[in-house]
C-alpha cells in the first residue's frame, strides 16, 4: 500500500529516537438494548436486510424520534465507570450531512452538551500505569450499512450497484472520546491497545454491550500524530478508521508512526486526513481529506426534549455499578496470592474470568492459573481460538485439578483426560473412566510389571545395587512404559527400591 | 368573482349540528358525504382546495359508519362526519405530497396520530387539501400543483399555507378541516376566508406524522365555521402522544365547555391586553385601516361584555419576523434533507452513470420549488460554521425575549388580542415576486408561534367586502381562554348581524 507522499516507512525504534507520538481514540460502542435508539425496532444482529425497520428509523416524512431510556441509562453507567461528570442537562443535536446510509439526512448525535465529560481510565503496560483522560461520552444513533455489490473490494469504488440495509440504522451508539495521550513514547501502540482492551472489559462488566469487535459492536478510530522530540507543539494528526480488532489498534498506531516519520524525515507535511486500516497488510491508506471536510451544521435536535438526569437517580446508578475490572483484578490478585506480573499475565491472556470460575469451582488458584496459562493456552494457540472459546468449562478444569490432587490421575493422564473433554466426551471423571486413565494402585498387574522390569535388566539392577541409585530411573521408565503411563511414578519407584535394595 | 351558493343546505350547516342530525338518524353519513363530494365536483376546479379526493373511498367509509349505526353500535359524536386534512399529514395508503413534486405519488405506510384519532372517531376522510409546498408560504401560491383560491373572491388568495383547508371549509367543500400552523398558517388563512382557526399550545397536539417544516414551531389545529366546531375538532385530535417527545403529558382543558360558556357573552373580570406593537399606536405601518377599525370595534365589544381592556407593550415583537425567518428555515434545511430520492418519492437522474451525490442533487433540484429552495439555502447558511452564533443563536435569544414579553404581559392580563393579519386577502400574484411582502402577512401571528402559545383567529366583520380576523392569544395550555373569548365575540356579532358570519358568503353567492 502506498503512503500519501510515497515516503518510505521508517523503522519503528528509529522513528522513536526522533519523534514523540501523541495518540487519541474515538471508540463507538453499539449498546445491547433490545430496541433501537429512537424507535421500537429490534436490534438482532444478522437479520435479513431491512426487516428491522419502521417509519422512524427509515426517516420517513412525518416520523419522530423518542429516546430509548435504557440507552440513556447505559450511557450514564459507562460515564460513571469511567469516572466522568454526568451532565445535569444534556441535549441531542443534529449532525447534518447527505449520505445514502443516513436516512434523515442528519444523524441524531450530541454536540456541545454530551451526557458525560471529564473522566479517565488507567491502563497498564509492562508494569507501568498510563492515565488516559476521557474527554466525553455521548449517545447517538448508528447509520445504515451500505452494501456495494460487484467489484473486488467491497468498497464503493468499482461496485456495480449499491444497496442499503437499514437494520443497523438507529441502533444506539455510544461514542467515547479520549483526550490526546502524550508521553507513551514507544509504548504508544501498546497503550492504545491496552486502552481499548480495558474499555472492552469495563463494557462487558457493565453488561451494556456484547462488545464483539468482529460484529462491529465496538469500533475504534485511532488518531496519531508525531512531533520532533522536544517540540512544544503537536504534529498534524491522522484519523485511522476501520480498526476492528485489538491487534489492529496496535498495528495501526505502529504503522502510522512509521509512515509519518518517513513523511517528516523527507521534509514532507503530514496531511490531516482520514485513513483506512488494512488488516491484511497492517498498513493504512488515505481516505477523505479533513481539509475539505463537511460542515455538519450542528444544532439542537428540536424533536427531542433535553435530557436532565436526576441527581438521585445518577447516585443510585453509581452505587449499583458492578465491581470494575481493575478493582476486581486487584482483589483477586490479593486473594490468590499472586504477584502483579502474574496477575497481568492472566489478564493479558483474557483468563481472569476463567481462572476465577475455576477457583470458584474448587481448584487452588495456583492450579487454575497453571492449567489456563499452560496447557489450555497452548491448545487455544494451536487451534487459533481465544481461551474462552475452548470447549471446556472452568468447572471441568477444576474437576481435572481435583483428580490430580486425589492421585486418581497424574499430570500426563490429566492431559489425556483433557483431550477427551475437548473432544466432547464429557466431564473429566467420565473421560478417565471411559478411557481407563486412572492411575494404577499396587495391584497384581503393577507388581508383575515391576518384577518383569527387574528381571529384564540385571545390569541396571547391579548398577543400582553397586551404589548408582539414580540408575533406578531406567527401571521406573520401563514400568511406566509397560503400564502406558497409568502407574504412579512415585509408587513405582518405592516398589522398585523395596525389591532391588531390599529397603 | 365568488363561487356558487351551496347547492344543498347541508353544506352550509355547522359540524356540531350535522353531528347531532347524524346521531339522531335524521341524516346518513353517505347522504352528507355525497353532498360535499358534489360541492367538490362542482367547485374545486375553480377553488383548488384539494390535491386528492377519493370519492369512492369516502362513500364506502360513510357507508360503513351508517351500517355500524344501523347495527346499534356505540358511536362517538364525530362518527359519520366528513373531514378534510391538509396534505401535510401522512395518511396510510392515501397519497400525501406536502404540496411538493418531490413526494408526488407517495403513499405513506402509516397514519399521522391526528389522522388516526379522527379515523378512530369515525370521521370520513373527504380528501387532502392543497397547501404551500412544505407549508412555506402565506397564499398557497407556492403549491407545486396549483394555487388555491378564496371563496369570497376567487381572484384573491385563501391565505396559506393551509389555504386548501380554508378554501374547502369557507367554500363549503368540507364541514371542517385540519391545518398546521408554523408562523400563522392556520390563523392567517382562517382570517382571510372568514373562518375560525386555532393554533394550539406547542406540544398539546401530536406532531407524529406531520411532515415537518420547522419542528420547534409546527402545530396542527382545527379550521372550522364556528368556534364550537373548532373546539370539538381540537378535542378530538389533542392530548398526549408517546410517539412525539415534545408532546405535553397534561390534561387538556375542556375546550367545548369554554366555547359554550363564552357564547353566553359574559366576560366580566376578564383582563384583555391589546398589543401595541401589533397594529397599535406607532405600529400601524402596513395595516389596512379597515382591518384596524374592525379590531377596534371588537375590543370595544369585549369591554361592553365586561372585560377590562388595557394596552400592553411587547417591544421584542418587532423582532419576531427576522427571528422567525432564521429559525424556521434553519430547521427546514435539516428537516428537508431526507428528501434525497433514496427511499421514497421522486428520484431523478438514476441512469446508472451518475453518482449518488449527483442523483440526490438532481432530485432535489427538480423536486423542490423556488420558495423551498430559498429557505433551504437561507437555513443552511444560518446554521453554517462561523455564522451560527450570529444568526441561529441570535434568533434563539430573540425567541427567549419574545417569551419573556409574553410572560410579563400575562402577569397583568388573561389574554392578548390583535389583528390576525395586517390586511385582508390580497389578489393572487400580488406578492409572489416580493418574498418580504409575503412574509409580512404573518407579522401578527409570529410572536405566539415563537413562544409556543395558543392563539385563535375569529372573524369580526368585513373590510372592503373581505373578512377580517381577530386574534386572541393566551398563556401556554390556556387554550380554553382563546375559545371562550372567541365564542363571546362570535355570538355577540351574530346577534348584532342577525346571522352567522359565513352566511354572508352564501347570501352573496345567492345574490350573484
Amino acid at each position: 500500500m502506498s503512503t500519501a507522499t510515497g515516503a518510505r516507512l521508517v523503522d519503528f525504534d528509529d522513528a522513536l529516537t526522533r519523534y514523540e507520538p501523541v495518540i487519541g481514540l474515538e471508540t463507538h460502542v453499539e449498546l445491547g438494548t433490545a430496541s433501537k435508539m429512537f424507535c421500537g425496532c429490534a436490534t438482532t444482529f444478522g437479520a435479513e436486510p431491512n426487516t428491522q425497520t419502521c417509519p422512524v428509523c427509515l426517516g420517513l416524512p412525518g416520523s419522530l424520534p423518542v429516546a430509548n431510556a435504557a440507552a440513556l441509562e447505559a450511557t450514564i453507567r459507562i460515564g460513571l465507570a469511567l469516572g466522568c461528570r454526568i451532565a445535569t442537562w444534556s441535549r441531542f443535536a443534529r449532525k447534518n450531512y447527505f449520505y445514502p446510509d443516513i436516512p434523515k439526512g442528519y444523524q441524531i448525535s450530541q454536540y456541545d452538551e454530551p451526557l458525560c465529560t471529564a473522566g479517565h481510565l488507567d491502563v497498564e503496560v509492562d508494569g507501568e500505569t498510563y492515565r488516559v483522560e476521557i474527554e466525553r461520552v455521548h449517545l447517538e444513533e448508528d447509520t445504515g450499512k451500505n452494501l456495494h455489490v460487484g467489484g473486488s473490494t467491497g468498497r464503493i469504488h468499482g461496485a456495480e450497484y449499491s444497496a442499503v440495509d437499514f437494520n443497523r440504522a438507529g441502533i444506539p451508539l455510544v461514542e467515547i472520546v479520549t483526550r490526546p495521550i502524550p508521553g507513551a513514547g514507544a509504548k504508544a501502540p501498546e497503550v492504545a491497545r491496552a486502552y481499548v482492551t480495558e474499555l472492552r472489559e469495563i463494557l462487558l462488566a457493565l453488561g451494556v454491550s456484547e462488545v464483539r469487535m468482529e460484529q462491529g459492536n465496538l469500533r475504534s478510530d485511532v488518531n496519531t500524530s508525531l512531533a520532533p522530540i522536544g517540540s512544544l507543539e503537536w504534529g498534524t494528526r491522522t484519523e485511522t478508521k476501520n480498526v476492528n480488532s485489538l491487534r489492529a489498534v496496535e498495528r495501526a498506531v505502529r504503522h502510522e508512526i512509521r509512515r509519518q516519520a518517513g513523511v517528516l524525515d523527507g521534509g514532507g507535511r503530514v496531511l490531516q486526513e482520514t485513513r483506512h486500516f488494512h488488516e491484511d497488510t497492517g498498513s493504512t491508506s488515505p481516505g477523505r481529506s479533513k481539509e475539505e471536510a463537511t460542515d455538519y451544521r450542528y444544532f439542537p435536535e428540536p424533536d427531542l426534549v433535553p435530557v436532565a438526569p436526576d441527581a438521585e437517580w445518577v447516585e443510585k446508578l453509581a452505587a449499583e455499578l458492578p465491581e470494575l475490572p481493575a478493582a476486581r483484578r486487584a482483589r483477586l490478585q490479593e486473594e490468590w496470592g499472586l504477584s502483579a506480573t502474574e496477575m497481568a499475565w492472566i489478564a493479558n491472556a483474557g483468563a481472569v474470568d476463567l481462572v476465577a470460575g475455576t477457583v470458584a469451582a474448587g481448584a487452588s488458584p495456583a492450579d487454575a492459573r497453571k492449567w489456563w496459562l499452560g496447557e489450555l493456552a497452548r491448545r487455544a494457540n494451536d487451534a487459533g481460538v481465544e481461551l474462552a472459546e475452548l470447549p471446556v468449562t472452568p468447572r471441568q478444569v477444576a474437576e481435572l485439578t481435583a483428580l490430580v490432587a486425589a492421585g486418581t490421575v497424574n499430570d500426563q493422564l490429566a492431559r489425556q483426560a483433557l483431550d477427551g473433554v475437548l473432544a466432547g466426551e464429557g466431564d473429566p471423571a467420565r473421560v478417565v473412566e471411559a478411557r481407563g486413565l486412572a492411575v494404577m494402585g499396587e495391584s497384581d498387574e503393577l507388581v508383575a510389571a515391576v518384577e518383569a522390569a527387574i528381571a529384564g535388566a540385571p545390569d541396571v539392577v547391579a548398577k543400582v545395587q553397586g551404589g548408582k541409585v539414580q540408575a533406578l530411573g531406567a527401571l521406573v521408565g520401563a514400568v511406566m512404559k509397560t503400564t502406558r503411563g497409568k502407574a504412579d511414578a512415585a509408587t513405582v519407584k518405592r516398589m522398585l527400591e523395596e525389591r532391588v535394595l531390599g529397603g | 368573482m365568488s363561487t356558487s351558493v351551496p347547492n344543498s343546505d347541508l353544506t352550509g350547516v355547522d359540524a356540531v349540528e350535522l353531528g347531532r342530525r347524524l346521531a339522531a338518524g335524521e341524516l346518513s353519513s353517505v347522504e352528507l358525504t355525497r353532498a360535499y363530494l358534489d360541492r367538490i365536483a362542482a367547485e374545486d376546479e375553480v377553488l383548488g382546495a384539494y390535491l386528492h379526493v377519493d370519492a369512492e373511498a369516502a362513500l364506502a367509509r360513510a357507508g360503513e359508519i351508517d351500517a355500524a349505526r344501523a347495527a346499534g353500535e356505540e358511536l362517538g359524536p364525530l362518527a359519520g362526519l366528513p373531514v378534510a386534512l391538509k396534505d401535510v399529514f401522512v395518511t396510510e395508503g392515501v397519497p400525501t405530497t406536502s404540496g411538493s413534486r418531490i413526494l408526488e405519488g407517495w403513499r405513506p405506510p402509516y397514519d399521522a396520530t391526528v389522522a388516526a384519532r379522527l379515523k378512530d372517531a369515525g370521521t370520513v376522510l373527504l380528501g387532502k387539501t392543497n397547501m404551500d409546498e412544505f407549508a412555506m408560504g402565506s397564499s398557497t401560491e407556492n403549491s407545486a400543483y396549483r394555487p388555491a383560491r378564496n371563496p369570497w373572491d376567487t381572484d384573491r388568495i385563501p391565505g396559506g399555507s393551509s389555504g386548501g383547508s380554508s378554501a374547502a371549509v369557507a367554500g363549503s367543500l368540507a364541514p371542517w378541516a385540519l391545518g398546521t400552523d408554523t408562523g400563522g398558517s392556520i390563523r392567517q388563512p382562517a382570517a382571510v376566508t372568514g373562518l375560525v382557526g386555532h393554533k394550539p399550545t406547542y406540544g398539546s397536539v401530536s406532531r407524529y406524522g406531520l411532515i415537518a417544516f420547522s419542528s420547534s414551531l409546527d402545530q396542527a389545529g382545527p379550521m372550522a365555521r364556528t368556534v364550537l366546531d373548532a373546539a370539538v375538532l381540537h378535542e378530538a385530535i389533542g392530548g398526549h402522544d408517546p410517539r412525539d417527545s415534545t408532546s405535553i403529558d397534561a390534561a387538556m382543558p375542556v375546550l367545548t365547555e369554554a366555547a359554550r360558556r363564552g357564547a353566553e357573552g359574559d366576560l366580566s373580570g376578564l383582563r384583555v391586553g391589546v398589543v401595541r406593537e401589533l397594529g397599535g399606536e406607532g405600529h400601524t405601518d402596513g395595516y389596512e385601516p379597515g382591518v384596524l377599525a374592525r379590531v377596534a370595534e371588537t375590543v370595544a365589544l369585549l369591554e361592553s361584555m365586561g372585560a377590562e381592556v388595557r394596552e400592553v407593550s411587547c417591544p421584542s415583537f418587532d423582532l419576531a419576523l427576522p427571528a422567525y425567518y432564521l429559525i424556521a428555515p434553519s430547521e427546514a434545511s435539516s428537516n428537508l434533507a431526507r428528501f434525497d430520492g433514496m427511499r421514497f418519492g421522486l428520484r431523478v437522474g438514476d441512469d446508472g452513470t451518475r453518482s449518488v451525490d449527483e442523483v440526490m442533487a438532481l432530485t432535489r433540484e427538480a423536486g423542490f420549488g423556488p420558495e423551498v429552495k430559498r429557505r433551504i439555502i437561507l437555513g443552511t447558511y444560518a446554521l453554517s460554521a462561523g455564522y451560527y452564533d450570529a444568526y441561529y443563536g441570535q434568533a434563539q435569544k430573540v425567541r427567549t425575549l419574545i417569551s419573556r414579553d409574553f410572560t410579563a404581559a400575562f402577569d397583568d392580563v388573561d389574554v392578548l388580542v390583535s389583528p390576525t393579519t395586517p390586511t385582508v386577502a390580497f389578489p393572487l400574484g400580488a406578492r409572489v415576486d416580493d418574498p418580504l411582502a409575503m412574509y409580512a402577512a404573518d407579522l401578527c401571528t409570529l410572536p405566539a408561534s415563537l413562544a409556543g402559545l395558543p392563539a385563535i383567529s375569529v372573524p369580526v366583520g368585513l373590510s372592503e367586502g373581505l373578512p377580517v380576523g381577530f386574534q386572541v392569544m393566551a398563556p401556554a395550555l390556556a387554550d380554553d381562554r382563546c375559545y371562550r373569548v372567541a365564542a363571546a365575540v362570535e355570538a355577540a356579532l351574530a346577534d348584532a348581524r342577525g346571522h352567522r358570519f359565513l352566511d354572508e358568503l352564501a347570501r352573496r353567492a345567492a345574490a350573484a
